[in-house]
């Protein structure tokens, strides 16, 4: 067994504020949105807007730490090894078979993991913050003269609220694939992550 | 409600608002007296007016002796010709003109509808519109409470104690036209409302928003007219020019785009509209009062900040049926019928009411465009509803703001031959008066005589509506319409269309597929994890 410290202590705050502010970006979002009824129209657009833009002041930092510390060289997509992970989060998993990724500092997340973070990052992220910030600001920027829809601004918003929420459904399941099924949720919290022994092969 | 009753109801309600008033004055040391206070004219001084009057056009040349262009400026307004052209339409309108579902029409029933005309003896079209005596200045100007005008009169006061009704033994005191003439001030809340809150027959009748309780209002019912408070009167918004009121029915400023109006820098004009003194971004602060401000391209005022009407305490007719009217009751007598609350709902010369207080308003867009349907006009019973009037307005003409409406329906005579409306004649002690005979023939007959139409002899009854935009009864902002009930499904606005409404409008589409995918990722995550657990214990 062996440890390696994959989060640091930004990664971990920034992580976890964020899931809130995610989380409750979804309930109030939902909310507006006239799925249900929690807190009261109001009281749930006002938190919205006040979580998006927490949220916002949260990644202007992150943004700032990734290129100051490189670490957004960690979601530089690679097809290394990437069937390999397919195959074994098809299959492999199933049969105790060994991770075909090796953790380390310089690589903390696998193929897929890449792949779907740059997704969040690069697709979901602007569309949700971009059709959001319209959303906020459709007035002054029709003022201006660009004739937005505010039904076509929600129906983006929308869109990405529910990428989002898939992509929440898929990640929260995927914490339980680590060694164990708490390590990968031990390691976000603590900044340690346990890993297998990669001389002793597949053992639970 | 018949307007003898609401004659009934005049002195009560004077008495409590007077003493209303001066409590709250002498409390304050200021409020309801402190328009005489400024004024730079003590009028009981004026030589003029040291005198005793005979009638009311006697005061009103005394009048004239100072204030020389006064009547010639009151003539110029509705006020006083109860008519008006829409340049917009080119309908001939005004009280004189149009037809309503309330008492229905003024020709052939002036003596009775002209007690609350601004001038003195018209009683039928004869009336001289050209003789300033006419003129009642006092209506507008008196400040003891104690001056009012009797239907039937034809506008003028009691000059000898009146019993009215005849026969009731209730008797109406003479005016003291001297006392009255020597403590003219500025108008009030009393004196508009003397008839603005009495329209339709009775106190709150028509309006919804404007009745008697609005005379010392507190603060939750009109944050601007709260009499312990801002104390505003109608004239505060509704500033006058020459003996001219701002303000329309018939063509009213649905949207004002123009900000807030600052008098003695722009221009001294200050329509009565609410964008006039707030401007077009009423709510201060960032944040929620931005977004709240973002509601005014789409939203009246009003709308959110009339949460209900008829908030005072004083019940508004929401429907009339006259198709009931005239049956007797065991006595063979005409007879009233009251709810619990004491309010009349039935009465044999009026037929069945629906009352209602603390109304929730109906929304529609408009744009200020008001098309009525007049006299002679061609009504089509088989439409279901005849539009008294129809209100312009759209999400796309971008001259429209949602409004909140007092929806009013009726029930009322028309001429199935002719397929129009008809103009009874109701009021009157004559014998074609349906208020007297309760036959609707000889009445309509003679009201259509009057108004100059023509009358089949038949008459049936159709189902008509009337919407009154409302801007008064105005609450604070702690009770305006909050997020909720307009943002959900089922709300305040749930028929209003043309715009994207958050909570209440969602592509079924996008949703459908979107619960699907986050369903479909959530499945795929269990039984790829139960597989794991069987794989596992396997």
């Amino acid at each position: 067994m062996e440890r390696i410290y994959i989060f640091k202590r930004f990664e971990r705050f920034w992580h976890w504020s964020q899931a809130l502010l995610i989380i409750l970006m979804m309930v109030t979002g939902f909310e507006i949105h006239g799925t249900y009824t929690l807190l009261g129209y109001g009281d749930a657009s006002e938190l919205h807007t006040s979580a998006a833009w927490a949220l916002i002041a949260l990644w202007v930092f992150a943004i700032f730490w990734h290129f100051t510390t490189g670490e957004w060289r960690q979601y530089i997509p690679t097809t290394e090894n990437l069937v390999a992970m397919l195959r074994y989060y098809m299959s492999g998993i199933f049969t105790h078979a060994a991770h075909p990724f090796r953790l380390t500092q310089l690589r903390k997340h696998n193929p897929l993991q890449r792949l779907a973070y740059l997704g969040v990052k690069l697709m979901i992220n602007p569309l949700i913050w971009l059709s959001g910030l319209a959303y906020l600001y459709y007035n002054e920027i029709n003022a201006v003269g660009f004739g937005l829809e505010l039904g076509v601004v929600a129906l983006v918003h929308t869109i990405g609220a529910f990428l989002m929420l898939a992509f929440l459904v898929v990640h929260v399941y995927v914490i339980t694939t680590g060694h164990t099924w708490s390590s990968h949720l031990k390691a976000m919290i603590t900044g340690w992550e346990e890993i297998e022994d990669p001389q002793q092969g597949a053992k639970s | 409600m018949t307007t003898n009753r609401s004659i009934r109801r005049v002195p009560p309600w004077r008495g409590l608002v007077l003493a209303v008033a001066l409590a709250g004055a002498a409390l304050a040391g200021s409020g309801a007296l402190a328009a005489g206070k400024a004024s730079t004219a003590d009028h009981g001084k004026f030589k003029e007016l040291q005198q005793s009057f005979a009638s009311g056009p006697e005061v009103t040349k005394a009048c004239l002796i100072c204030h020389t262009e006064a009547a010639k400026q009151v003539h110029s307004t509705k006020h006083w010709s109860w008519e008006f052209l829409n340049p917009a339409t080119d309908q001939k309108l005004g009280k004189k003109n149009v037809i309503n579902n309330f008492c229905i029409s003024v020709p052939s029933n002036y003596p009775f509808c002209t007690s609350c005309h601004v001038g003195y003896g018209w009683k039928d079209a004869n009336f001289d519109f050209t003789a300033e005596e006419n003129v009642d200045c006092l209506v507008c100007h008196d400040t003891t409470g104690s001056y009012r005008k009797l239907p039937g009169l034809a506008g003028h006061p009691p000059y000898q104690d009146t019993e009215i009704p005849p026969g009731s033994g209730k008797f109406a005191k003479a005016v003291d036209l001297t006392k009255v003439a020597q403590k003219v001030g500025r108008t009030s809340r009393d004196t508009c409302g003397a008839c603005h809150f009495f329209g339709g027959g009775g106190d709150g009748v028509k309006h919804g928003d404007m009745d008697s309780s609005l005379a010392a209002p507190d603060r939750e019912l009109d944050v601007h007219m709260d009499a312990t408070g801002l104390d505003f009167t109608c004239g505060t918004c509704h500033r006058t020019s020459s003996h001219d009121v701002p303000g329309s029915r018939y063509t009213p400023v649905a949207r004002d785009t123009e900000g807030a109006h600052i008098p003695g820098r722009q221009d001294d004009s200050l329509p009565a509209t609410c964008p006039a003194c707030h401007g077009q971004a009423p709510h201060k602060g960032g944040g929620h009062a931005a977004k709240l401000n973002d509601h005014t391209d789409v939203v009246a005022c009003q709308t959110c900040h009339i949460p209900q009407i008829a908030r005072g305490g004083v019940a508004t007719k929401m429907s009339w049926d006259w198709s009931t009217a005239g049956q007797m009751g065991p006595d063979g007598k005409p007879m009233l019928k009251k709810d619990e609350a004491g309010r009349v709902i039935y009465d044999s010369k009026k037929g069945d009411f629906v009352l209602g207080e603390n109304v929730v308003p109906e929304y529609r867009w408009f744009n200020g465009e008001v098309t009525y349907t007049l006299l002679g006009d061609k009504v089509d019973k088989s439409e279901g509803v005849t539009r008294i009037n129809r209100l312009g307005g759209s999400a796309e003409d971008g001259k429209s703001l949602i409004w909140p409406m007092k929806v009013f329906v009726g029930v009322q005579p028309y001429d199935p031959v002719n397929r129009t409306l008809v103009t009874p004649h109701t009021a009157g002690n004559d014998d074609t008066a349906y208020w007297k005979n309760f036959g609707w023939e000889k009445a309509i007959k003679t009201g259509m005589q009057v108004s100059g139409s023509a009358f089949s002899g038949q008459v049936d009854f159709v189902r008509t509506e009337m919407s009154w935009p409302i801007t008064h009864m105005v609450a604070p902002k702690e009770n305006a319409v909050r997020c909720g009930e307009c943002h959900m499904k089922g709300g305040r606005l749930e028929n209003i269309g043309g715009v994207y409404i958050p909570g209440r409008d969602a592509n079924p589409l996008i949703d459908l597929f979107g619960w699907l995918m986050a369903g479909g990722a959530l499945l795929g995550a269990l039984v790829h994890g139960g597989l794991r657990i069987v794989r596992r214990n396997g």
